[in-house]
């Protein structure tokens, strides 16, 4: 028989402080996903072997400044893999696991526990983008320091954009699925939705993907201000894709 | 120490349909701040249904539930209660400690989340990711998560579910404890000897509906005259004899091959009448013991005996 001293479990109930819940999530979500060797294939290796080929490899075509031209589009297409894939699938497994459950049952409150997963999003993505920069700058990127500002809020609204539309998708769906779909979307919007390659197609410029990579060409090449339009369609993209999963996700 | 007129759970009149079926069927229950209630039925009974809609996990079609005082479900309620939820919960990749730890954070007054991996023998395991940890594992990486913000009240959903003998008894201890520290546990289980080991008060729940109530004392002792006396011996005695020499209104059979039961008012009288016979028999009875209904025994006669799908 196990014996515990008398008052050991006495009752002293309460939450804990804000900042340091928001931390520890946050920390705990951007940590699991840069011990994850999948994730890792998928948002830093992938794109840093996309970002040497279309750089050096003259015959994919590729608006010049070439290396310019191949980083602003490696950046969207990093910020679609972890904020989109690399979400919805950990989403879909964290559901399969319970650990949505396990949280929401414990004194975190609702707001903190998708702040927390955000904020976990936008240190990986940061992690990301540091690491293909300094690649892109060995590899010969001038980058206009203007465009600075421009690159960090595009960063932050596109990460956004594509991590409500991988909440749509893995907080709906069962995890094989979820697994199947991101992974195809991810394939698809990298080559017809206008990341890899201009698409002279209509309607993909409505696409976000499409919408991210131009934004952030204008941003990382020209050092300017994006579009109107690019950013209008990121925006109503997030905006739709937040407000229904706000209705669709399910904590199992 | 005065009464604490303010229940800890407190369900009336409670509700649950999912689409035609009606899982949880005008359920009524109270809990008495400090004790231990558990809900006992048979699988699909709508025990996890009452549990979770406790939790505010999911919302009742009618009726109130009140925890600690407050509405099911309310944010204030949640830092006050821990839970375990049935099957548990953890990021698959995650590890014993960094879980422990993220939950502590919640808290105001957290245990070490160390001591509690040591103490639920999770010691072995600390490196392992969720994903890959046995059912019995994670159940208790749920149970330390439920207790580590020090709550007043906890639910524990089929707490021994997939638990080796050791770590059953663990828990069956750790309830003790809390017990005795003040917190009020409410537990559900399909286990008999768990809830006549754990709890001040029993409610069975079948299809939804409350069918007995009480502590596993008053549900197995409600009547003076429903006693068993067993013993083993050989096979194949004739019991016609033993049957003539005991008083009226006992019955004896072999229920099953080379145990005997003889029902009905159990006194020295009897016992003493059984082992006489034996001897004229020439066996020896072993294993002669003399019970009151066990809790099982009034489980399968309230839920009946046949198997649920």
């Amino acid at each position: 028989m196990t014996t515990f001293a008398p008052g050991t479990f006495k009752p002293a109930p309460g939450r804990g402080s804000l900042p340091k819940m928001l931390f520890v999530h946050a920390r705990t979500e951007a940590m699991l996903t840069l011990r994850n060797g999948e994730q890792i294939l998928l948002t830093v290796i992938i794109p840093l072997a996309l970002l040497v080929a279309l750089s050096l490899m003259s015959v994919i075509p590729m608006p010049e400044p070439r290396v310019g031209s191949a980083a602003a589009r490696i950046f969207a297409l990093a910020i679609i893999s972890s904020a989109f894939t690399g979400q919805a699938i950990a989403l879909g497994f964290d559901r399969r696991y319970g650990v949505l459950k396990r949280l929401a049952a414990s004194a975190l409150p609702r707001w903190l526990l998708i702040a927390g997963r955000v904020c976990g999003a936008l240190v990986v993505v940061a992690i990301q983008i540091a690491l293909l920069a300094v690649t892109a700058l060995i590899l010969g990127w001038k980058f206009p320091l203007s465009g600075l500002p421009w690159m960090v809020l595009l960063i932050v609204l596109g990460t956004l954009t594509f991590g409500a539309l991988g909440v749509l998708l893995g907080g709906a769906l069962r995890a094989e699925i979820v697994l199947a779909l991101a992974n195809i979307i991810w394939f698809v919007l990298l080559m017809v939705g206008g990341v890899a390659l201009s698409v002279p197609v209509g309607f993909v410029h409505l696409l976000p993907s499409a919408a991210l990579a131009q934004a952030l060409e204008t941003a990382v090449v020209h050092g300017t201000a994006p579009g109107v339009g690019p950013v209008a369609v990121l925006v109503a993209w997030g905006v739709v894709a937040g407000a229904l999963s706000t209705r669709t996700t399910r904590l199992t | 120490m005065s009464p604490n007129p303010q229940p800890a759970v407190e369900v009336s009149g409670l509700v649950k349909r999912y689409g035609s079926k009606t899982a949880v069927d005008g359920l009524d229950l109270v809990q008495q701040p400090g004790t231990v209630l558990a809900l006992l039925g048979p699988n699909g009974a709508g025990k996890t249904t009452t549990v979770e809609i406790c939790e505010g996990f999911r919302s009742a079609d009618d009726g109130t539930v009140r925890v600690l005082g407050l509405a099911a479900g309310s944010e204030a309620l949640r830092p006050r209660i821990g839970v375990m939820p049935q099957g548990g919960g953890g990021y698959p990749g995650i590890r014993a400690e960094e879980m422990l730890n993220l939950v502590a954070a919640c808290a105001a007054n957290p245990l070490d989340p160390k001591w509690l991996i040591e103490i639920l023998g999770l010691s072995g395991a600390v490196r392992t990711p969720y994903k890959r940890l046995s059912g019995g594992q994670q159940q208790r990486l749920s149970l330390a998560c439920a207790l580590i913000g020090r709550p007043e009240l906890v639910f524990l959903d089929e707490p021994t579910a997939g638990m080796d003998p050791q770590a059953r008894r663990l828990v069956w201890d750790l309830v003790g404890a809390l017990k005795d520290d003040g917190v009020s546990v409410l537990l559900t289980t399909h286990l008999m000897d768990e809830a006549e080991a754990l709890a001040d008060n029993v409610v069975i729940i079948d299809e939804g509906r409350v069918v007995a109530q009480g502590s596993p004392a008053e549900l197995t002792a409600n009547r003076p005259d429903d006693q068993q006396l067993r013993f083993r011996a050989r096979p194949g005695l004739d019991t016609s004899l033993l049957s003539a020499a005991l008083p009226e209104g006992l019955k004896v059979r072999e229920a099953t091959r080379g145990a005997y039961l003889v029902e009905g008012l159990i006194d020295p009288q009897v016992v003493s009448t059984v082992t006489s016979w034996c001897a004229q028999q020439g066996v020896l009875a072993e294993e002669l013991t003399v019970a009151k209904r066990s809790l099982e025994d009034v489980f399968l006669e309230l839920t009946g005996r046949e198997l649920r799908s």
